[in-house]
């Protein structure tokens, strides 16, 4: 038999081996990190499978609004890597892996140079260089821009830059497919996934020598958030319950700035306080003066006033707990209601349009109002997983062969993401992972047998099938509901270990209740409700794994603020949370992992003063 | 007083080749409800006035803040973003249907994939040598940046292909938003390496020279991009690169 890949003669286990040449990668999810990833891929030759629930362009991250940081120190202000470094860390209380963060930052220049000369439209200075603006967590200008649809503009470029390699055959796009699984095989290495067509319902294994899982965050868990409709976490719950550990699950962003809707919470961009805006509520409770009669002494600016060395750009947890504060605590909510102002009028037309332009056409669309002339009416709202797939400093998960990048992983935010960051992240975890991947399949051995193809292709469709001839009574659409309400109402800013408590019941019952679903649409053609259901369920499970993950946790730190335990407490929690799934029992346990703090030691973290 | 409510009818198609369906909807009013809000209340109970069980409506979206492109539908007659279609701002009972110009998945969901293979048919990208480490990119005055910035935030919704009466299977026009796109690389520092390439790709059939110059387009996108005089630009730009053509060839 001749076989065109190169052969080992001999394993350990004395075994015939064969060791892909030409290795096959598949990643999953056409956001920044699966397009920087899919880029690097095929770059090197490798060959590679793009798999999104979307039409890759279409994907959240053109939702990012503000901007991406970079040292490039372009303002004479002295700054440098290790400034971004040290805020960074310092703005996510000491909970990141200090090792990959410095790789992070010290590759940010490079990347904003690769963006720009991919094309990206980032807003310019007089001399035709890149200009930067301020943002959360740091005092140097250090965020480049393009208006404030930079995520948008940044998924465009690696679109486009993967679709001429798409055009060269390098690439095969699966756009409408949905990620079910990963296929294992006896050892537990990963073969390749298991994946579903959103309009036939087929259910198809795709073999590879490794994957990597770019599907964002997991908004959907909190019912209403900032995130778009793809990103349920469904993925990450799915390999979670495979064996993959899931990491820091409890730390999850609260954006200061949103405005509530019925469908979601709107971004109002970080950007708007990195050019001037400023919060304020009146400082008379039940004030119901229009904004513009009531005089500059009578406003309470609390931002500036509590924190007075950053402001209106302290970090997004230490902002969301001032707006809970002046609402709840003090009842100076706008018109005694659930919302502050974020106020722009004092800043002119035209510097508003040219770089903030995106956003208040946003606003403008859905609430009605001209935030250049009236003060937009905002509240906080839950935007960003910092938690995610436990990932090695090659951004392999413990399931070998499996990797994962972006949102999607765990490892370059701590306990709270500052703004900006996260676009890099992506493209910087992307970029790691691709080539990780590569190296990775060219020594990996060839599979025993069918690799667990047809054992995972058979879990899954008899998944498939029960759904199918489920008869309950229980609607999918009013679950999830539910979850959202509990997990916003008591797993956000403010988290007390008895509501932590009751929120694990009540989705315990929801899983209850899920076993006894009624799909209202049985058809196999496109069936959204039926795909949505299936995610559902990998919701639920991953809602206790930040549920329980946040009631282990007796502390406060970064994003996670408990009032009975309001201190830090590096002793006991320096230390990462890494959710693993127990069959047995259908629920999750935990360890703890310490945490890499060799280049910059733990200190206080307060913003209230220079640090 | 009886409950405030919202009326709404659907265009309902349960795959390509099955019969039309007109359901009807009614649900209780929330201030600042939407389309977007109003199709996922349905899903949660899909139950038609008549009290007839039917299924979940299928339809497109993601970001839900008219970024994504995905949610386009005609809305009250008008081809426009659902996210963005505010229940407060129409007019009852409101008419829910698919675009018109694209195969239909199912219901409001159609197929508008062929905006992507005109992209790649047009090289909408920078070339880059490689992803490696080159130094900065090209300098680009401020005023380059904020004209090719509107152009760069074409969200391919294709509505302004739907609105085009020259958008159709017998001209096979590549439609308005590929052409700003052309506009957009040939205008960058390096993508212009590409531009012969790019304006060769909208000549003949289905090329630029099939606008009818009706104007839909320019007044029918969300995202307010100047189609029509990147339209009038690119035809330009062709008409010269025949020419020159005519003396090379």
């Amino acid at each position: 038999m001749t076989i065109g890949v190169q052969c080992v003669p001999q394993s350990k286990k004395g075994k015939f081996e064969i060791m892909a040449a030409n290795p096959r990668i598949i990643v999953v999810g056409g956001g920044l990190a699966g397009l920087s990833a899919v880029i690097k891929i095929a770059e090197a030759g490798g060959k590679v499978d793009l798999f999104s629930i979307v039409p890759v362009k279409r994907s959240h991250s053109v939702c990012a609004q503000g901007g991406i940081n970079a040292a490039k120190n372009l303002k004479g202000e002295g700054d440098t890597t290790w400034n971004h470094f040290d805020d960074t860390v310092y703005g996510g209380d000491f909970l990141a892996n200090q090792t990959p963060v410095k790789g992070m930052c010290e590759a940010a220049p490079g990347i904003i140079d690769l963006l720009d000369r991919m094309g990206v439209p980032f807003n310019r200075t007089p001399e035709g260089l890149l200009d930067f603006r301020r943002f959360g967590g740091t005092l140097f200008n250090r965020t480049a821009f393009a208006g404030a649809t930079t995520g948008q503009q940044l998924l465009y470029a690696l679109d486009e830059q993967v679709r001429r390699y798409e055009s060269e055959d390098k690439v095969q796009k699966y756009e409408g497919w949905e990620f079910l699984s990963a296929v294992l095989d006896g050892n537990r290495v990963c073969r390749g996934i298991c994946a579903m067509n959103l309009r036939t319902m087929e259910v198809r294994n795709f073999p590879a020598d490794a994957i990597i899982i770019a599907t964002g965050g997991n908004g959907a868990l909190f019912g209403r958030s900032t995130n778009s409709v793809v990103c349920t976490g469904s993925a990450n719950a799915a390999l979670y319950q495979q064996g993959a550990y899931y990491a820091n699950g409890e730390f999850i962003q609260v954006h200061p700035t949103c405005i509530p809707g019925e469908d979601k919470l709107r971004l109002m961009s970080e950007s708007a306080r990195g050019e001037g805006g400023r919060v304020w509520v009146p400082r008379k409770a039940g004030d119901s003066r229009a904004w513009n009669s009531i005089p500059s002494e009578e406003r309470f600016y609390f931002l500036e006033e509590w924190y007075p060395k950053y402001g209106n750009l302290v970090p997004r947890d230490v902002a969301t707990r001032a707006i809970h504060r002046v609402v709840f605590e003090l009842g100076l909510g706008i018109d005694g209601q659930a919302m502050v102002y974020l106020d722009l009028t004092h800043i002119d037309r035209a510097t508003l349009d040219r770089k903030l332009e995106g956003i208040l056409e946003i606003y403008e669309k859905f609430v009605g109002d001209d935030p250049r002339e009236v003060p937009m009416k905002i509240f906080p709202g839950m935007h960003y997983t910092m938690g995610g797939l436990w990932v090695d400093f090659n951004q392999m998960t413990n399931i070998a062969g499996v990797f994962a990048a972006g949102e999607a992983e765990y490892q370059y935010h701590g306990a709270n993401r500052l703004g900006a960051n996260s676009l890099l992240s992506c493209i910087y975890g992307g970029s790691l992972a691709g080539p990780k991947a590569i190296e990775y399949a060219k020594s990996l051995p060839a599979a025993q047998g069918d690799g667990g193809h047809a054992a995972e292709k058979k879990r899954q469709e008899e998944i498939n099938t029960g759904l199918m001839h489920s008869d309950g009574t229980e609607n999918p659409f009013k679950i999830w509901r539910e979850l959202g309400e509990t997990m916003t109402k008591n797993v956000t800013v403010i988290r007390y270990n008895k509501a932590l408590k009751e929120t694990d019941e009540k989705i315990y019952e929801l899983l209850e209740r899920y076993r006894n679903i009624n799909l209202s649409d049985k058809t196999t053609w496109a069936n959204t409700s039926f795909a949505f259901t299936r995610q559902l369920y990998n919701m639920l499970q991953l809602s206790r794994v930040v549920a329980q993950g946040a009631a282990l946790r007796d502390e406060s730190r970064g994003a996670h603020y408990k009032p009975d335990f309001p201190d830090r407490d590096d002793e006991r929690f320096l230390k990462t949370t890494k959710a693993y799934f127990a069959p047995d029992v259908d629920e999750p346990r935990f360890e703890f992992e310490p945490v890499d703090t060799q280049f910059i030691k733990p200190r206080p973290r307060r913003y209230d003063a220079a640090k | 007083m009886a409950e405030r409510t919202v009326k709404f009818e659907v265009k309902r198609q349960s795959g390509p080749d099955a019969a039309v369906v007109w359901d009807k909807f009614e649900l209780p009013y929330h201030p600042g409800m939407n389309v977007i809000s109003s199709l996922r209340e349905i899903a949660a109970n899909p139950t038609t006035v008549d009290g007839k069980a039917t299924t979940p409506i299928a339809y497109d979206s993601n970001c839900l803040e008219e970024v994504c492109g995905s949610c386009a539908m005609v809305i009250n007659g008008k081809a426009r973003m659902a996210c963005s279609a505010l229940i407060d701002n129409l007019e009852q009972p409101v008419k829910l249907q698919p675009l018109t110009k694209f195969p239909i998945v199912r219901d409001l969901m159609v197929d508008r994939s062929v905006l992507f293979e005109n992209l790649k048919r047009v090289k909408a990208w920078v070339p880059l040598d490689g992803t490696y480490d080159l130094g900065s990119g090209p300098r680009i005055l401020p005023q380059v940046q904020e004209e090719n910035y509107p152009l760069s935030r074409c969200i391919s919704c294709t509505i302004c292909m739907e609105v085009c009466p020259q958008f159709n299977e017998s001209t096979g026009f590549v439609g308005a938003a590929t052409i700003a796109q052309v506009k957009l690389f040939n205008q960058h520092p390096t993508g212009k390496v590409l531009k012969e390439e790019r304006l060769h790709a909208l000549m003949g059939d289905g090329g630029i020279q099939e606008c009818g110059y009706a104007q839909n387009c320019v007044q029918a996108c969300p995202k307010q991009l100047p189609l029509t005089r990147a339209i009038s630009d690119i035809g330009r730009d062709v008409i010269i690169q025949s020419v020159k053509d005519l003396f090379t060839t």
